[in-house]
C-alpha cells in the first residue's frame, strides 16, 4: 500500500501556546490552576478545540463563509484537511471515519449549499446512529434572517436528522458549542450534530481558555440501567422458553459486545439471526450464527422467528425492512428489548420486557445468571428448516460462463479471507454482499442501512481510509449509485489513497429493476442504466481498471487489485437480470417470501443459482 | 376513541426550543391538541403543557422522545395524577345596551368576569376547565360572538407531587431508571 494517511493513533499536540497568566488572587492557596488565555479568532478557537477533542482528519470543501476558518488552518499542521469533490462525499467520509476509528467524524462546509449538500450525509448518520460532527460556516449575524447570498437556516433545515444542533454567533462561544457537539454525538445513541458558525465569529478574537472539565448537559441523559428486578424476570423468562432466538442489532457491533454475545451463546445455546447493520456482530461460522433475517434476510431465519417462542433483541430498533407486516410478526413470540434508547421500545412492536441500557452492560448483568437448557428439538428444527430451503452453494455451481454477482462477493470473501474492510453501496448488490461475504470479524462492514443512500460506499471507504490505514478495504457498489459520487475517485488520488473497488456492474438500477419486474408488471421505467467505460475512467483518474465477463477471470483480477499499489476499479459485467432472493415483499409476513426460482433442468444455466440444500 | 394525554415539560428557555419540540410532535406525526408556553419563578427555565391526541402509550414514546432532545429538562405525564388544568378565554359578544344587564348575569353565573365594555359590545374573561369554557360559549353564542380567543390548556398536580418529579426527573416508567 503506497498511502500513508496521517495515523488516526498520532497524538495531536495543541497548537496554541498558552500565556500562563498569574494565579489569580482568589486562588487558594492549594489551588495549583492558573489562567490559560490567549486571545484568538474564532477559527482559531474552531481548530484548537477540534484538536483539543482528538480530531486528526476531517473533510471538507471551503467557500466563502467558512474561509476565514480556513484562512487560519495553516496554523494547525496536526489537522489533515481532506479535500473532497461534493459536501455529501464529505459527510459520509466522515461516517465511514467514525464506523471504521469508533471516533467521532468531522466534516466541514459553507453555508447554504455546502451545508446543504451535507444533509443527505447527516441524515445517513442520523438513521445509522453513528457520530458525526458537522462544522458549517454561516452568513455574518448582522445578515441572518436576510436571504443574503449562500444563506440557509441549516439549523432549522438539519433539526430533524440531526441528534442536536447549535448556532454560534459568538467566538467566545465557539469552544463550549464544539465540546458539547462532540459529547452529544458520542454519548449515548450516537448521531450527528451540526454546528453553524456566523463569519464574523471566526473573525472576531475572544479569549480562549481550555475547559477540560467534563461537559454536563442539565437535560441530557445519555446513560440508562435496567432494574435488577426486570434483570431477574430476563433470566427467568430465557430459561423458560422452549423456542428462543437472539437478534443481533447494531447495538452489538457499536457497543462492541461480540465476546459477551459468543459466551451468551455458548452458556445458552441460543441461536442469534442478525440485522443488516448487527451482521459483523457475532461470527458468520458460529455454529449458532443463522445469518440475515427480514427481507432479504435467509428463509429460515424468518420461519424460525415466526415460530420462535421468544426474541432476546439486543440493540435493534424492529425497522420495517426487519418485521415485514407488523400484525403478524412473530406471534407467538414474548419479546425481550435490549435497547440503549427508551424512545425504541414499544415504537413498533410490542415489547414484554424492556432493558434499558448499553447492550454490553446488560449482557455482563445477565451473564452469570443465565443456565444451559437443552433446546436440541428447537435447533435440530430450524437446521429442517435450513434444509428444505437453504439458499445456495454457489460454490458448487458449475461455472457456465455466465458471471453472477454472488460469485463476484463469493470470490472476494474467500481471496481476502473474510478479513476486508468491506464498505457497500445500497441496493442488490448490498444484499448479496450480506448474503454470501461471510463476515466473521466485528465491524468490518460498513453500509448504510437505515437511510439506504446511494453513493455511500466509495466516500465512506475514503474515510475508513483513513481511520484503518493498514487494512485492506473493498468497495461494493452497483453501476448506479457508484456513477452517483465517483467524483470522489479523485480525491483518493490527491490523498494517494488506495481502496479496490468493485463495481457490480448490471447495467439496470437493479434493485428497482426487481420490484418492477415482482410487483409492476415487469415494466423496467427508467432503469435501464448505461455506464462510462470504467476501464477508461480508471486511465483517466491515473488509476488502474479492470474488466472482468466471465468467472474465470475474477480470481486473477481480485488478485492483481490487491497486489497493486493503488486504487483499483474492477468493472464486474454481472448478469443483468439476476435477483436478490428469498424476497419479503414490503409489507407482506415475514414467512411470505418470494423464493428462488426452482431450478429446470433443461433451463438450469438460466437459473443464477442452483439450490443445493446445502450451506456450506 | 382519541383520548387526550396532558404533558408537562421544563425546558431550558433558549431560542429555537419551542420548535424543536413542535417539530418533533409534527415529525412523529402526533397531534398536538394545545401547547401551552411560559416561563417560570426559576430564570432560564420554562415550562411548556401539551396536551397531545393519543393514548397512554404514544404519550410514554413522546415522553421518551422529548427527554431525547437535549434543551428539555424534565417531562412528566400527568394525565392520571389529580391535578389543577387551566384555560382561560376572552370572549367579545356583541349586546345591545337594553340586553346588557341580562349578560352580565350569565357571566357571573359563570364566575367570569367582564374586562371591557363598550356601547356595543363587551369582554368577558373566563378561566376554567376547557368544559366550563365550552359550555360558557355556547351560552353566549346567541348574542353573536364577534372575537374569541383562548390560551392552550395550562396544568398543574395538586400537593406536592408535582414538584417532587420536577426534581428526580422521573422518567414515568417502571422499566426505565435513569443513571445517576
Amino acid at each position: 500500500m503506497t498511502a500513508s494517511p496521517i495515523s488516526s493513533k498520532q497524538v495531536a499536540a495543541p497548537a496554541i501556546v498558552v500565556n500562563q497568566a498569574s494565579a489569580s488572587a482568589t486562588a487558594t492557596a492549594d489551588s495549583s490552576a492558573v489562567e490559560l488565555t490567549q486571545v484568538c479568532t474564532g477559527s482559531e478557537i474552531l481548530w484548537e478545540t477540534l484538536i483539543r477533542e482528538g480530531v486528526s482528519v476531517m473533510f471538507g470543501y471551503p467557500g466563502g463563509a467558512i474561509m476565514p476558518a480556513y484562512d487560519a488552518l495553516p496554523k494547525f499542521p496536526q489537522l489533515h484537511h481532506v479535500l473532497v469533490r461534493h459536501e455529501q462525499g464529505a459527510a459520509h467520509a466522515a461516517e465511514g471515519y467514525s464506523r471504521a476509528s469508533g471516533k467521532v467524524g468531522v466534516a466541514v462546509a459553507t453555508s447554504g449549499p455546502g451545508a446543504t449538500n451535507l444533509t443527505t450525509g447527516i441524515a445517513n448518520a442520523m438513521l445509522d446512529s453513528i457520530p458525526i460532527v458537522c462544522i458549517t460556516g454561516q452568513v455574518a449575524s448582522p445578515l441572518l434572517g436576510s436571504d443574503a447570498f449562500q444563506e440557509v437556516d441549516i439549523t432549522g433545515v438539519t433539526l430533524p436528522i440531526t441528534k442536536h444542533n447549535f448556532l454560534v454567533t459568538r467566538p467566545e462561544d465557539i469552544m463550549q458549542a464544539v465540546r458539547e457537539a462532540f459529547y452529544i454525538a458520542m454519548s449515548g445513541r450516537p448521531g450527528p450534530v451540526v454546528v453553524d458558525i456566523t463569519k464574523d465569529a471566526l473573525q472576531k478574537s475572544a479569549n480562549f481558555k481550555w475547559d477540560d472539565t467534563p461537559v454536563r448537559l442539565p437535560g441530557y441523559r445519555p446513560e440508562h440501567k435496567p432494574l435488577p428486578t426486570d434483570l431477574q424476570r430476563a433470566v427467568e423468562m430465557i430459561h423458560s422458553a422452549k423456542k428462543p432466538i437472539i437478534f443481533a442489532g447494531h447495538g452489538v457491533v457499536r457497543a462492541g459486545a461480540t465476546g459477551l454475545l459468543l459466551e451468551l451463546v455458548r452458556k445458552t445455546d441460543i441461536p442469534v439471526a442478525a440485522t443488516l447493520l448487527g451482521l459483523t456482530g457475532f461470527p458468520a461460522s458460529n455454529p449458532r450464527a443463522l445469518g440475515m433475517m427480514g427481507m432479504h434476510g435467509e428463509a429460515w431465519v424468518n420461519k424460525a422467528i415466526q415460530e420462535s417462542d421468544l426474541i432476546v433483541a439486543l440493540g435493534m430498533r424492529f425497522d420495517d425492512r426487519v418485521t415485514g407486516n407488523l400484525k403478524t410478526y412473530a406471534p407467538k413470540a414474548k419479546k425481550i428489548h435490549v435497547e440503549l434508547d427508551p424512545a425504541e421500545v414499544n415504537k413498533l412492536v410490542h415489547v414484554d420486557l424492556p432493558l434499558i441500557g448499553d447492550v454490553r452492560e446488560i449482557l455482563q448483568m445477565l451473564l452469570p445468571f443465565v443456565e444451559y437448557r437443552d433446546r436440541t428439538d428447537w435447533l435440530t428444527h430450524i437446521d429442517t428448516l435450513r434444509g428444505k430451503s437453504a439458499v445456495i452453494d454457489i460454490k458448487h455451481m458449475p461455472d457456465n460462463g455466465k458471471l453472477f454477482a454472488a460469485h463476484v462477493i463469493h470470490d472476494l470473501w474467500r481471496l481476502t479471507e473474510g478479513k476486508a474492510i468491506v464498505v457497500t453501496d445500497v441496493g442488490q448488490h448490498q444484499m448479496w454482499e450480506a448474503q454470501y461475504y461471510r463476515h466473521d470479524f466485528p465491524n468490518k462492514l460498513i453500509t448504510s442501512g437505515g437511510l439506504g443512500t446511494m453513493g455511500f460506499a466509495l466516500p465512506a471507504a475514503l474515510g475508513a481510509r483513513f481511520a484503518c490505514p493498514d487494512e485492506e478495504i473493498w468497495v461494493i457498489a452497483g453501476d448506479g449509485g457508484f456513477q452517483m459520487t465517483q467524483a470522489e475517485l479523485q480525491t483518493l488520488v490527491q490523498e494517494g489513497l488506495k481502496v479496490n473497488i468493485a463495481i457490480i456492474n448490471n447495467g439496470y438500477l437493479g434493485m428497482v429493476r426487481q420490484w418492477q419486474q415482482f410487483f409492476y408488471g415487469g415494466r423496467y421505467v427508467a432503469t435501464p442504466m448505461s455506464s462510462p467505460d470504467y476501464v477508461k475512467l480508471a486511465d483517466a483518474h491515473g488509476l488502474v481498471g479492470l474488466r472482468v465477463t466471465k468467472r474465470s477471470e475474477v480470481d486473477a483480477a481480485v488478485r492483481r487489485a490487491r497486489e497493486l499499489p493503488g486504487t483499483v476499479i474492477i468493472d464486474f459485467r454481472v448478469e443483468q437480470l439476476d435477483s436478490v432472493y428469498p424476497m419479503v415483499p414490503a409489507g407482506a409476513d415475514l414467512d411470505a417470501m418470494i423464493r428462488r426460482p426452482e431450478p429446470v433442468v433443461e433451463e438450469a444455466e438460466h437459473n443464477p443459482i442452483y439450490e443445493t440444500g446445502k450451506d456450506d | 376513541m382519541t383520548t387526550l394525554r396532558t404533558l408537562v415539560a421544563y425546558v431550558e428557555d433558549k431560542p429555537g426550543v419551542l420548535n424543536r419540540v413542535a417539530s418533533l410532535f409534527r415529525r412523529r406525526g402526533y397531534n398536538i391538541a394545545s401547547l401551552n408556553v411560559g416561563r417560570t419563578h426559576d430564570s432560564g427555565v420554562s415550562r411548556m403543557t401539551i396536551v397531545v391526541e393519543g393514548d397512554a402509550g404514544v404519550a410514554q414514546l413522546m415522553e421518551a422522545n422529548l427527554y431525547k432532545l437535549v434543551n428539555v429538562l424534565s417531562v412528566q405525564d400527568i394525565t392520571d395524577c389529580p391535578a389543577v388544568v387551566r384555560d382561560m378565554a376572552l370572549i367579545k359578544i356583541e349586546v345591545p345596551a337594553e340586553r346588557r344587564a341580562e349578560a352580565l348575569q350569565l357571566v357571573e353565573v359563570f364566575h367570569a368576569r367582564v374586562v371591557d365594555i363598550s356601547p356595543g359590545t363587551l369582554i368577558a374573561e373566563i378561566t376554567g376547565s376547557p368544559d366550563k369554557i365550552e359550555a360558557f360559549v355556547e351560552v353566549l353564542k346567541p348574542y353573536g360572538i364577534s372575537e374569541m380567543v383562548q390560551t392552550g390548556r395550562i396544568a398543574m398536580t395538586r400537593g406536592v407531587e408535582g414538584e417532587a418529579s420536577r426534581i428526580s426527573h422521573g422518567q414515568n416508567s417502571e422499566t426505565v431508571v435513569t443513571a445517576a
